[in-house]
Order: structure tokens, then sequence, then C-alpha cells
């Protein structure tokens, strides 16, 4: 097992955000955590990385414990996420933007093997290497965000809502992309609320509501329930 | 007296053309010079404000300590016989950097990262107490008198340009001042660490997720800003050649307004305000008169404030996203 979490409860203030969730990620998979907006998704996430500790509950990465760990040191051990909202630096050119993805690492030469192939992958970050971040399109600014996630030549990679307010023909190829990411190697945990698109990715599932985990599964089953496809790909699927 | 200001004012009239080149020049020398140290310490406060979005109000008293340390050095130490002047101001200068960077460390650990996660009135508070402490300190090390420098101790070599003389001294500290000024300039935009500390001042968060020491790199801010207020005490101890445990507030003030005037939190800006904010009040003080150029100063500020609420280059500080 790659990442353990184990009766994770998080609070902001007094006001707790997740109840107890429980997921399991095996090296190799893509795994996705759906939900309403505001069901915790971007909280689970947001523990696993050390921004926000815990109250109670353990989050094992290789059978670490990475919940009194800072940041930085989360990074070091390869857990890597890209967040909500892309989150990129705006007024740092892609370059830089990709380079400060690099910097848990010292070596030169790794860091340049990881740029191709980076850019291999986003062949279009290559072409605005110089330009500011800022002025990139979404899509654009979705492939830096991840692109800049993998220049810390992450084991674990975790996306925040990948496909958050891209024109809807961006959403595919970024999902293709993820999905090659996956194959190369990457264990990806994917937050989407549209869930269409992340089940037909997906390895498994689990499905997140107010704070708790209700269902979970392979990514197959969970698109033929009944349950989800009422409440999560009602009118979402095209 | 009077005769003597009679004859000053007819030699003035027949040589007017003369004494207005001069007087115009050896304003501008002396502005760049009080430039240059305003710009130093106002980098302090903007470096701070970037990653923190906090005012250091124990700035102005870091810049005195490095007067201190400078005196200390200098004269105390009697590095100056040593090592010849301008060699030992040098040697001095680069010493009291490397403490008051450990200063500004140390103020960062005890006022400051305590607080982090309250609310910022509680910041502002311990900022305060800490100017005091520090202030305090200085007092009861060196005593509330002023201290001099030794007549010997205060290079005054002059130098020829045009056929105006020139104290050497104010194109030395103009020079020491650019020369940190483009090293920092450097530093930030062309090395990793320096575009790291840029990445912190846009989205602290985003910064973490790359693997970023948030909180070294706010150490770093501090030590290099308290360095460069610590270099620019020594500065002006060797320069007006008399300090006092009180110069870091009016000191602190003006570069605090220099930065606001070019854009707190914008490293060029700071440059750039104390530049111009040496060059006002220096012309200033000569056509308009000495005793209101602090009034000019702030006027201003408030002119400029007034058409760019941002500060000159306050555009373009990283806006969040
Ligand atoms: N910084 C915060 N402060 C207080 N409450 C928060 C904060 N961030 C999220 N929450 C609350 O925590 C819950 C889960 O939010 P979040 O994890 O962002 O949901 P999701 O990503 O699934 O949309 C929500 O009720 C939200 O209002
Ligand atoms: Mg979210």
């Amino acid at each position: 097992m790659l990442l353990r979490i184990k009766n994770l409860r998080v609070a902001y203030g007094n006001v707790e955000a997740l109840h107890g969730v429980d997921i399991e990620v095996r090296e190799g998979e893509i795994v996705a955590i759906l939900g309403a907006n505001g069901a915790g998704k971007s909280t689970t996430l947001r523990a696993i990385s050390g921004l926000h500790r815990p109250k109670s509950g353990e989050i094992l990465f290789a059978g670490q414990p990475l919940h009194s760990l800072p940041s930085h040191e989360i990074v070091m051990r390869g857990v890597v996420q890209a967040p909500e909202g892309r989150r990129v630096f705006a007024t740092l050119t892609v370059g830089e933007n990709l380079e400060m993805g690099a910097f848990v690492c010292k070596d030169k030469k790794t860091v340049a093997s990881r740029l191709k192939k980076v850019l291999d992958l986003f062949p279009r970050l290559g072409e605005r290497r110089e330009q500011l971040a800022g002025t990139l399109s979404g899509g654009e600014q979705q492939m830096l965000a991840i692109g800049r996630a993998l220049m810390s030549g992450p084991r674990l990679l975790l996306l925040d809502e990948p496909s958050l307010g891209l024109a809807p023909i961006m959403i595919k190829p970024i999902f293709s992309t993820i999905k090659a990411i996956n194959q190369a190697g990457v264990t990806v945990l994917l937050v989407e609320q549209s869930a269409f698109v992340a089940l037909k990715v997906a390895h498994r599932a689990y499905v997140l509501d107010v704070g708790k985990v209700v269902m979970s599964g392979s990514g197959a089953n969970l698109l033929k329930d009944p349950e989800v496809q009422k409440t999560y790909l009602g009118g979402g699927r095209k | 007296m009077i005769v003597a200001e009679r004859l000053s004012w007819v030699l003035k009239l027949r040589r007017g053309h003369k004494l207005n080149m001069e007087v115009f020049f050896q304003q501008f020398s002396n502005g760049l010079a009080i430039g240059g140290i305003y710009a130093l310490i106002a980098l302090g406060y903007t470096m701070v404000y970037g990653v923190l979005r906090l005012i250091n109000f124990a700035h102005g008293d870091l810049f005195t300590s490095g007067a201190f340390l400078g005196y200390t050095f200098l004269v105390s130490l009697a590095l100056g016989q040593s090592a010849g002047t301008v060699g030992a101001i040098l040697l001095v200068v680069l010493l009291v950097m490397g403490v008051a960077a450990f200063l500004g460390y140390v103020l960062e650990r005890c006022a400051y990262r305590p607080l982090r996660r309250s609310n910022r009135l509680n910041a502002v508070v311990s900022a305060i107490g800490a100017s005091i402490v520090i202030q305090n300190s200085i007092m009861l090390i060196y005593g509330p008198q002023v201290l001099v420098f030794p007549a010997g101790m205060k290079p005054n070599v002059i130098v020829e340009i045009f056929g105006l003389n020139f104290p050497l001294m104010r194109f030395f500290l103009f020079g020491a001042s650019v020369m940190l000024m483009l090293g920092l300039y450097f530093f930030i935009n062309r090395t990793r660490l320096g575009t790291a500390i840029r990445a912190v001042a846009i989205d602290q968060d985003a910064s973490r997720l790359m693997g970023i020491d948030v909180s070294q790199i706010i150490s770093l801010m501090f030590m290099i800003g308290a360095a460069l207020g610590g270099a620019a005490g020594v500065m002006v101890g060797v320069y007006y050649g008399q300090i006092t445990f009180t110069m870091g507030w009016i000191y602190g003030l003006k570069a605090f307004t220099a930065a606001i005037m070019g854009g707190i939190g914008n490293i060029p800006g700071a440059m750039l305000g104390g530049m111009l904010l040496g060059m006002v009040e220096s012309m200033a003080a000569a056509y308009i008169s000495a005793g209101w150029k602090d009034a000019i100063t702030f006027l201003v500020l408030i002119v400029i404030l007034i058409c760019r609420p941002t500060g000159l280059l306050g555009e373009r500080v990283a806006e969040k996203i």
C-alpha cells in the first residue's frame, strides 16, 4: 500500500470538516475522490500535503507517517500536489515556475532531464518558457501546474480538480495526460467534481459526502451504480 | 556677522550662475549618498512586507544597531588604524552586515515566529516591543549620549570634478549602496533561492507545495533586510560622524516612507523610493528651506499616493490569483 489514510479528522477552528476518513491508494493506481462542493475533498489533499494538521488519525506513505511532517519534507518523500485553482506563480515565468517545482532536487542533471520530460509531455510550455505564467490560458496554466508538480519527481501525484474552469475541449487532453503520467509509473490521487471523466480514467474511486466516505469501488462499477448516476452524474454525462 | 552675510550675498549676485550650479551639484551628490542609505533601509521594510504582509517596526533599530556596531569596530577596536580608512570601512560594513543579519534572525525567531498564526495586531505590538527592547539595550550598553566619531576616522578626501569640489565620501557611499543593491537584485532575479523568495511572496501555500521551506525563506528575508539596514547604519555613522541610540526612529520613518513611495513589497520600488526621497530632501533643503525639508518630503509622499495609491512601482507587487 503506497498511501493509507486512517480515520482522518480535520477541523477548521471548531468546525470539523472530515469526520474520520479512510482512503487507500496502491502503487501504480489512479484513485479518484469524488463528491459535491464542500464535501471535504480539498481538505483531504491539504492534510496529506501538510498544509493543514489533522486533529486525529493517520496518514502513512510507504508505511511512514506524513501527518507530523512539514510540507517541504512531504515533497521530499515523493508526495506532491497540484492544488485546486492551479496556483501557478503568476509573475514568474513558465520556466521559473518549473524550476520551483524542482526546488527539492539539488542535482542539476536530474532537474534538466525532468525538465526535458515535462516539456515533451507539454510542448506548449516549452514554447512559452519565457512568458509570465499569469499570461497563459487556463488550460496552459493547468498543464504548468501539473508539469511543475512533476518536476519534483514524485511517486504520488495529488491533483485537485484539474478540470476546474477549463474549456470543455481542454478537459479530455488533460485527462489523457494524467493517464500517460500514470503509465509512466506515477501513482495518482485525483479529486474531481466532474465524476464522469474522473471515473473513466480511475482504477478505483471514493465518494465523499460532508466529510465521510459514503461509497467506494472500482471506477467501472461506480459508473454503473444507480446511486452515483443519480447524484453525481445526473446531467453531467456527455 | 551682518557684514559677512552682506558680503556673501554680494558675491552670490556676482557669481550667481556658477554658485547656482555648484549648489545644485553639491545637493545632487549629497542626495545620491543619502538616497542610497534610505534605499538600503527601505529594502528591509519592503522585503519583510513582501513575504509576511507585516511592517517590521523594529527595523529602524536594527539600523541603529548597525551604526553602533560600526562605531565599536571602527573606533573602539581601532580597525581604522590597521587597515587604512576606506579598506577599514569596507571591512567593517561587511562585519556589521554579518552581525546585523544574526540580529535580524534572532528578532524574527523571538518576536515574530511565535505569533505567525495569531492576529496581525499582536504581531504589531510585538514589533513595537522589540523596537523598544533593542533601543534600550543600545542605550544601556553605549549610554544615552551622542557618540562622535574621531575626526581622523571620517575620511575627508575632496575630489575635484569640473572645477567643483566634492567630498569623496559621498560617491563612496553611493557606490557602496549601488553595489549592495545590484547584488541583491542579481540574487533575487537570477538565483534559484531568489526565485523561491519571489514565489513565497506570491503564494505561500503553493510554495510549500513545491517543497520550499517557507519559514526558512522568511528568516532569510529578515537576515538580508537587517544586513542591508546595518550597512546603512555604518554609512550614516561615517558620513555624519555622530550617532545616537534614537536615530533609528527618524531614519526608519523616512525609509518606510520611501518603501511606500516605491510601492511596499516591491524591491526595485524601495530602491527607487529611497533614491527619490534622498534627492527630494537634499534639494528641498537647499532650494526651499532646510527646516521644511521633512514636511516637503511627506508632501511628495502624499502627492505620489494620491496619483498612484499603490506607490510608483506598486502594481508590480505580486498579485494573488
Ligand atoms: N480555510 C477554511 N476555513 C474554514 N472552513 C473551511 C476552509 N476550507 C474549507 N472549509 C470548509 O470545509 C469543508 C470542506 O471544504 P473543502 O475540503 O474545500 O471541500 P471540497 O474540496 O470537497 O469542495 C467545507 O464545509 C468548507 O466550508
Ligand atoms: Mg475543493
